[in-house]
């Protein structure tokens, strides 16, 4: 692959720069714009943190339950799982029989998995 | 070429800055979400590289997902922010061994190019018509035939990683009422009692 040809595919990704860009300016425009259009008028106990109307007990960084973890965790699992479904998908017609039986064995695994969790009420929220 | 270079030195300088701030930054939510800068500037180099399809499954499942699991992991810890950083040199032989080791792993790779940077883009690009399909259909006409036994064995991987997040992390609850919608159908009239209360008195069940 020589140079030229490189930076013609770069030059492709164009859409997604201005689309950044874009976004970025935007993104800025809404921060800015109140600065400069709304009406401010600040004092200590404005900026103060609040909780309903008294001083705050405690952080607001207050830590999560394990179960959250479990839930992201399975979803990242269903997640690389659907990943490797995306190439194969697009090469289905010219992969075979061999290669249908070997997604199928892949699935097969995980569905094992899937029923484990399944039966273990891993979904449930309790 | 210039444009690729150019790009090329942004993203890999991003790269650089944002995960020395990941090691540096006092916050770890912070450092999480330097973290995720890295990844979406990987994802930008493996675009220079024609590997889209990885650059985008870098997006969604390490800048998606990963990402999440390493906010929720940094949320369970008791972490303080006040906490110096003077465990600093404890760590430091530790990660001087990981640092040599990457370094011999780069060395290996240069020594294997004969020392001309210009076969890496041979050893990247096994595909010898490559140019006729996309980077996914490149992927998809020889992982799940000629490379099945990596393919089964990341299966059996992310089974492990299923069974173990569960083992690890599931745990019954005792004293918490769930319905059970069996029961709850199997119940008929024979099962219930028609009582009759006395006004002004209560009634035992």
């Amino acid at each position: 692959m020589d140079a030229l040809n490189m930076d013609n595919a770069l030059g492709e990704y164009l859409p997604v720069l201005i689309f950044l860009i874009l976004s970025f300016v935007i993104g800025c425009l809404f921060v800015f714009v109140n600065f400069i259009a709304a009406r401010h008028n600040p004092d200590p106990a404005k900026n103060s943190p609040y909780e309903c109307g008294f001083d705050e007990f405690g952080d607001s960084r207050m830590k999560f339950d394990v179960r959250f973890y479990l839930v992201t965790l399975l979803f990242i699992i269903f997640d690389l799982e659907v990943v490797f479904l995306f190439p194969w998908a697009i090469t289905f017609g010219s992969l075979g029989l061999f290669g249908y039986l070997s997604m199928m064995a892949f699935l097969g695994v995980l569905t094992i998995g899937f029923i484990y969790e399944w039966k273990k009420g891993a979904l449930e929220w309790q | 070429m210039t444009a690729t270079l150019l790009t090329f030195y942004l993203f890999s300088s991003v790269i650089l800055i944002s995960s020395l701030m990941v090691i540096s930054s006092k916050n770890p939510v912070h450092s999480v979400l330097y973290l995720i800068l890295t990844f979406f500037n990987a994802a930008g180099l493996f675009v220079i590289l024609h590997a889209e399809f990885l650059a985008m499954i870098l997006i969604i499942v390490y800048v998606g997902a990963v990402a999440v699991l390493f906010l929720f992991v940094v949320m369970m810890l008791d972490f303080n922010l006040s906490r110096e950083k003077d465990n600093l040199l404890q760590y430091m032989p530790f990660g001087l061994f990981i640092g040599i080791v990457f370094i011999c792993e780069l060395i290996i790779v240069l020594i294997n190019t004969n020392l001309d940077l210009a076969n890496i883009q041979i050893l990247a690009n096994p595909f010898s018509n490559f140019s006729e399909m996309t980077n996914t259909q490149a992927l998809g006409s020889v992982l799940y035939t000629d490379y099945i036994l990596y393919f089964q064995l990341s299966g059996i991987i992310l089974l492990v990683a299923m069974i173990g997040s569960i083992v690890l992390t599931l745990r019954e609850r005792t004293g918490v009422r769930r319905q059970i919608i069996v029961n709850q159908l199997d119940r008929d009239a024979s099962s219930t009692e028609l009582k009759e209360v006395a006004s002004g008195e209560g009634i035992d069940i």
